[in-house]
């Protein structure tokens, strides 16, 4: 009884003029309408339309990109929630940090899923970069696809790292001195690049303003648009490529 | 494999159904009560626990400092605190208007708004609009050695001001 009714209500949303302005194609029971669910969708149209089977097998990948990219998800939905507590100024930001531990509900549950889901984030972008590397999926045609996942890897060790000083405490403080010390070493560029990291000589309230800019704007921005690019590209150049398949023609590799 | 399920589906009796209709049912519920608690510990998120408003109740001053004619302004909590003929009263600062605050006149007594001129007077009844109520009156209390204490979450009724 109630599956009669869910699908004359299903059949009655899917006829109303509303719907069929936003989707135009029928139900995906067909070839053709399986293949318009993805052209027709921004979101999904990045990906290809098919894919074969044995690609999904989780020992293809290992699902390493996407377990990468799932805890990039919950990074934006979290940092967005963590940034209605926050203000990036001296001390409120320790406060605000206090006040997310102790006073507002959830916050430690949301504070805690962030930084867990940063270290996944991490972790699994390095092991996917294991997985393709020991798969030789980084050779042509995906030779490209490589470096924009390098370049991928390298906004997120800076979003982690901008990450590092927003709760404004000891920890945070003395790992970004160390850190802009380290970054003073570089040749020619060190000093200058530094002062304007830090917005002075010295990690105050101009360094706090400028990371969290950098952390909840700038590289959120470029880390989107990469990803853009690293998706579509998987399609362009063939799909996901797994282990190497045997070819007895040409074997040997020095 | 889709065989196999059409040939189920052939056997099953009206009103039962398929393992996967039943699994896909199960599967849509749980996303549904994960999305329902996402949503409802975001909502208990969102609300401030703590407020750092200034307090509504505060003290301010005796008796003995409000005698007839006199009108003080607080300026933090946007009240004004008279010295009437019935009495000490408190009203708003605010403006009935549009939520701007209101200021002394400096040539005649008087209350006005700067941002659409509108006028009180000290009873804080509009002289001139477009205001279009009153400024109301707020709760004063005073203990047995005449301190007062302002309450600006209560509002009382025009005329009630504190006997001296």
């Amino acid at each position: 009884m109630s599956s009669l009714t869910l699908s004359t209500l299903t059949a009655w949303v899917r006829n109303s003029a509303v719907y069929r302005s936003i989707i135009r194609h029928g139900v995906a029971d067909t070839n053709r309408n399986r293949s318009l669910v993805i052209f027709e969708n921004l979101f999904l149209h990045v990906h290809p339309v098919k894919v074969r089977e044995k690609t999904l097998k989780f020992t293809h990948t290992f699902w390493l990109g996407g377990i990468t990219m799932v805890a990039t998800f919950v990074l934006f939905a979290t940092g967005i929630l963590l940034m209605f507590y926050y203000h990036p100024s001296v001390p409120q930001a320790y406060r605000d940090m206090k006040e997310l531990m102790f006073v507002v509900d959830n916050g430690v549950f949301y504070r805690n899923m962030h930084r867990w889901a940063a270290h996944l984030m991490v972790l699994g972008a390095m092991l996917h970069m294991l997985r393709v590397f020991y798969h030789r999926a980084y050779r042509p045609p995906r030779q490209f696809n490589w470096v924009v996942g390098v370049v991928l890897l390298l906004i997120t060790l800076l979003l982690s790292y901008t990450g590092y000083l927003l709760p404004w405490d000891q920890l945070a403080f003395w790992g970004v001195s160390v850190g802009t010390n380290m970054a003073k070493e570089a040749p020619l560029i060190g000093k200058p690049l530094r002062f304007l990291l830090l917005g002075g000589n010295i990690v105050s309230e101009n360094a706090l303003l400028r990371f969290y800019v950098l952390h909840c704007v700038v590289l959120p921005a470029v880390l989107m648009l990469f990803i853009s690019v690293h998706i579509w590209r998987i399609r362009k150049d063939g799909g996901v490529q797994g282990p190497p398949e045997k070819d007895p023609g040409e074997e040997v590799e020095p | 494999m889709l065989d196999e399920t059409a040939d189920n589906l052939s056997e099953l009796t009206s009103g039962e159904e398929s393992r996967r209709q039943f699994l896909t049912k199960l599967g849509l519920g749980a996303c549904a009560v994960t999305g329902l608690g996402a949503a409802l510990t975001v909502a208990d998120f969102l609300e401030p626990k703590v407020l750092f408003e200034p307090p509504t109740s505060f003290r301010a001053g005796t008796i003995a400092d409000f005698p007839e004619g006199t009108v003080r302004f607080n300026q933090e909590q946007k009240v004004y605190i008279v010295g009437g003929a019935a009495g000490i009263f408190a009203m708003s600062a605010v403006c009935t208007h549009l939520g701007c605050i209101t200021r002394p006149m400096s040539g005649e007594p008087g209350i006005a708004c700067p941002c659409h001129g509108s006028k009180f007077d000290l009873e804080g009844n509009v002289t001139h609009g477009p205001a279009p109520h009153p400024l109301p009156w707020l709760e004063v209390k005073a203990d047995a050695a005449g301190n007062l204490t302002v309450d600006t979450s209560v509002v009382i009724p025009h005329g009630k001001a504190l006997k001296a």
